[in-house]
């Protein structure tokens, strides 16, 4: 029997790859993008499933504001992120160092 | 029904609709010809939006289920959100017309990030918590990016935009655990689950992570990183527009949380708030000694005043929320002159942001240097100027919540910080001689450098009432 804190541990086994996916990678800034894609969808599959486990549609409803500010924000990364190419004509995580902070 | 919930939010509405009507209209007309107008507009609109939420705002009144509060704590920090983003949307006017930076998108991207804010200090649900978030953010991320053939913007745009996404992304996943173990996502209704006895191990986990999000968007040390490098890489304007609203937005959202929907866990996050408070302090003010660009150097200045305003939340008293938003408020205004101040550092028409370049200042511009030199002196918290009142109270918020080795901790990191204010100073009054800055100023930016150096100054007498008004929204949130 599958319950509740199955879909809790793979919600939280995505979110800790996705952290992980921004702060070790080393190579290019598109897998930064995919990694924050997946921290949010670990939290999707936390609130459906809280969701169902409460009986309660708040959780789904939460989804979906997720989900399409989700597309938004995938949207003004990949045109930040092409305009940082036209500059400097790579997309490399260490070449994002003109300023070192 | 519906009536009542949309005339509550009617302001927020009327900003969101003109935000598209101008956009539309700025498409099919002159384009960026018509920025200027669009950008004196959407200033003069958030004035009359602040004076009409000001005086006419009452009570408490909640829309759609309790998802959008309306009280004296939202109005008080919607005020100060409003006016400042007209001050510096004024301020950024001739800046970006000589940098040809002045695109009919940048009012309009400012317009949507102040809804965001609006969004965010009424929040009462954690949906409408994220959607203000979220709305504010995005537009933040375009506008830091805005000098799209720069490397620097566009580069402190991206990493803005990553770290940014990774914040928004922990606070959603302690949302997703707060609403999980407290089966609810109204703040009124997990504030009844937290205040049930002592608090469960998932609702604290999703405590930490909302707490650690929020911490991200006010920048507070140990979630600081991108700050410096944002404030650097952005066109200065966008700085300032940065040092000012958003951190008050982020800040009475922290607030907002913290006494709405964990108001009964209170011993729990006043210690998280506490370290976030005493790392941001001494980050601040250490960190900046190094600087010699003053935008690097007013980045770890708001880091530090960020950690005092925190100082008044850890103290988790009604008298701890007035010091914070009483410190918002002359931070705000210090900042406003601050920025007017950098925006006219310029030679031979190009921006100088080296603080070297201050040299002997007060020779060639006395009038500009003396307001800077009141401007740093408030900054840096030396007695008889404002700025040392926005310290006094939150330290004495601390004091009186029993918390004594955290304002020791805040006396400790000010005067450490006093150094590099004063170092300011003491170029422009004892530097070397050498080649003097040309930029001249503008009336609007001349206005709000000497009016903010003189409030530094007159606010003195009784801080122009604003105490009374601090203290009544802080009982609007915390009872």
């Amino acid at each position: 029997m599958i319950g509740l804190e199955h879909y809790l541990t793979v919600a939280a086994a995505l979110f800790v790859i996705g952290i992980f996916g921004i702060f070790v990678n080393r190579k290019n800034v598109i897998i930064i993008l995919m990694s924050i894609e997946l921290m949010l969808l670990a939290v999707n599959i936390n609130l459906v499933a809280f969701s169902s486990f409460l009986g309660d549609l708040v959780g789904q409803v939460f989804t979906l504001f997720v989900l399409t500010v989700a597309a938004a924000e995938a949207a003004i990364g990949l045109a930040i992120l092409v305009c940082f190419f036209r500059n400097r004509g790579t997309i490399a995580v260490e070449d994002v160092n003109v300023m070192k902070g | 029904m519906i009536q009542a919930d949309l005339n509550t939010l009617l302001p927020e509405i009327v900003l969101a609709v003109y935000a598209m009507l101008a956009l539309i209209g700025a498409v099919y007309t002159g384009k960026d010809k018509t920025a200027p107008l669009i950008l004196w507009a959407t200033a003069g609109l958030f004035v009359i939006l602040a004076a009409w939420i000001g005086f006419a705002g009452e009570g408490t009144q909640t829309a759609f289920g309790g998802a959008f509060i309306d009280d004296a704590f939202s109005r008080f920090a919607k005020v100060m959100i409003l006016l400042s983003a007209a001050a510096i949307l004024l301020l950024s006017q001739d800046f970006m017309t000589r940098q040809d930076l002045l695109r009919f998108e940048y009012p309009i991207l400012v317009a949507l990030a102040v809804v965001g804010m609006m969004m965010m200090v009424s929040a009462g649900d954690l949906m409408a918590l994220y959607m203000g978030l979220e709305l504010q953010s995005l537009s933040l991320y375009v506008v830091a990016a805005l000098r799209r053939d720069s490397v620097r913007s566009t580069e402190a745009g991206l990493k803005y935009f990553v770290l940014g996404a990774l914040s928004s992304g922990m606070l959603l996943y302690g949302a997703s655990l707060v609403y999980g173990y407290a089966g609810t996502t109204l703040f009124s209704g997990i504030v009844t689950t937290a205040s049930d006895g002592p608090i469960s191990l998932g609702l604290l986990f999703g405590l930490v992570f909302v707490f650690a999000g929020l911490a991200f968007k006010v920048s507070a040390a140990p979630f600081h990183m991108w700050t410096p490098d944002v404030y650097e890489g952005s066109p200065t304007p966008i700085t300032a527009f940065f040092a000012t609203a958003p951190k008050v937005a982020a800040m009475a959202l922290f607030a907002r949380v913290a006494h709405d929907a964990f108001g009964g866990a209170t011993a729990d996050w006043t210690q998280i708030v506490a370290f976030l408070s005493v790392a941001s302090m001494f980050l601040g003010a250490i960190a900046a000694i190094g600087q010699r660009d003053i935008k690097r150097l007013m980045a770890y200045s708001s880091i530090a005043h960020m950690g005092f305003a925190l100082m008044g939340l850890a103290a988790g008293t009604a008298e701890g929320v007035q010091a914070m938003l009483i410190y918002m408020a002359i931070y705000v205004t210090m900042n406003i002159g601050t920025f007017a101040f950098i925006l006219s550092m310029e030679k031979d028409g190009q921006p100088v942001t080296d603080i070297d370049s201050l040299q002997m200042y007060s020779k060639v511009q006395p009038g500009r240097a003396l307001a800077m030199l009141i401007l740093l002196f408030s900054l840096a918290g030396i007695p008889p100027m404002v700025g040392f009142f926005g310290k006094f109270y939150v330290l004495k918020a601390a004091v009186d919540a029993g918390m004594v080795w955290l304002a020791v901790a805040g006396v400790i990191a000010s005067v450490i910080g006093a150094f590099y204010y004063l170092r300011i100073i003491y170029f422009m009054y004892f530097g070397e001689e050498r080649d003097a800055l040309d930029g001249s100023i503008t009336p609007v930016a001349w206005v709000l450098l000497m009016g903010s150096a003189a409030v530094m100054l007159v606010g003195v007498i009784n801080l122009f009432g604003i105490e009374g008004l601090a203290m009544a929204a802080a009982g609007s949130l915390v009872n």
